[in-house]
């Protein structure tokens, strides 16, 4: 089990409370399309990925990062137990959605620098290394369940 | 493979770097030594403290030698050759670590520019930064 000091729940909290879902679901996603762009193979049925200017402003993209930010919740409300509580999403990508499990560290890695953009100076050395923290758990939880 | 625009664009953030170099190559050191603390076991030697004299001063250097190579890519394997040999036979630093380096330099960047660090830029740098290290790694084996 996963151990979190009173000061890591605090920062991961306080980032999610003035999380702008839309926004940093959108920015994170269309960033990983665009620096990884490798990742866009699993998004064939969302109509024009054709440069960073179309993933930009491509609707089905921005919806779906929205979707995954909040996938992120689950973790957040069940922080001591976050390995079951993506059993099931992990064999989603896994087995339906054959998601290489690499790609989500790369993910996380966009998220963190989309967050870091938005908070600045802010986004200090300690709230890095607990933030980081967090996103490792759900990755790892998310490649748990592959076969 | 960069492109001639993100050639223009990571000159362009190196260049807005280059007078705040210490700052910048220091704080990147500081999250990675607290965020990967294997990597601190390279610099048992020096004070890496935050705000030391030694983290800045090669925290500046670093990022001086990253701004010197993004002015000629295409020669990186012989601007490079003198750090190539100081890396490998000297340092012998485990080549994950420049990965982990690269990304504490990006989210660095992120913090620095926001918005400014867009997803082309942040492509870009990440790209440069991918071929410096290897280019960095080749004389290990």
């Amino acid at each position: 089990m996963v151990e979190w000091t009173d000061s890591e729940r605090a920062i991961i909290n306080d980032i999610f409370a003035t999380l702008d879902y839309e926004e940093i679901g959108r920015k994170s996603l269309t960033r990983c399309l665009i620096v990884y762009p490798w990742t866009q193979r699993y998004f064939g049925a969302f109509g024009n990925l054709y440069n960073a200017a179309t993933i930009m402003a491509n609707p089905l993209i921005a919806a779906h990062g929205t979707k995954i930010l909040h996938g992120l919740d689950r973790a957040l409300k069940n922080m001591d137990d976050i390995k079951n509580t993506y059993a099931e999403l992990s064999l989603l990508h896994s087995d339906k959605l054959h998601v290489d499990p690499d790609n989500f560290r790369l993910l996380a890695d966009c998220l963190t620098v989309v967050i870091a953009a938005k908070m600045g100076a802010a986004f200090t050395v300690d709230t890095q290394v607990a933030w980081q923290k967090f996103l490792s758990v759900v990755v790892s939880a998310l490649g748990r369940q592959y076969h | 493979m960069l492109s001639k625009r993100e050639k223009e664009l990571i000159i362009e953030i190196w260049t807005r770097l280059t007078p705040v170099a210490d700052r910048i190559g220091a704080e990147a050191l500081l999250r990675m030594f607290t965020s990967y603390p294997g990597t601190k076991t390279y610099f048992s030697h020096m004070d890496i403290t935050p705000r030391s004299a030694h983290l800045l001063s090669l925290g500046q250097k670093i990022v001086l030698a990253l701004a010197e190579g993004s002015k000629d890519i295409a020669n990186l394997m012989t601007s490079l050759a003198p750090l190539q040999t100081y890396h490998a036979y000297q340092l012998r630093i485990q080549p994950n670590n420049f990965k982990l380096f690269s990304h504490c330099m990006i989210v660095t960047l992120a913090c620095f520019m926001g918005d400014r660090f867009t997803p082309s830029s942040h492509a870009a740098m990440d790209k440069y930064l991918s071929a410096f290290s290897a280019v960095l790694g080749e004389k290990f084996r």
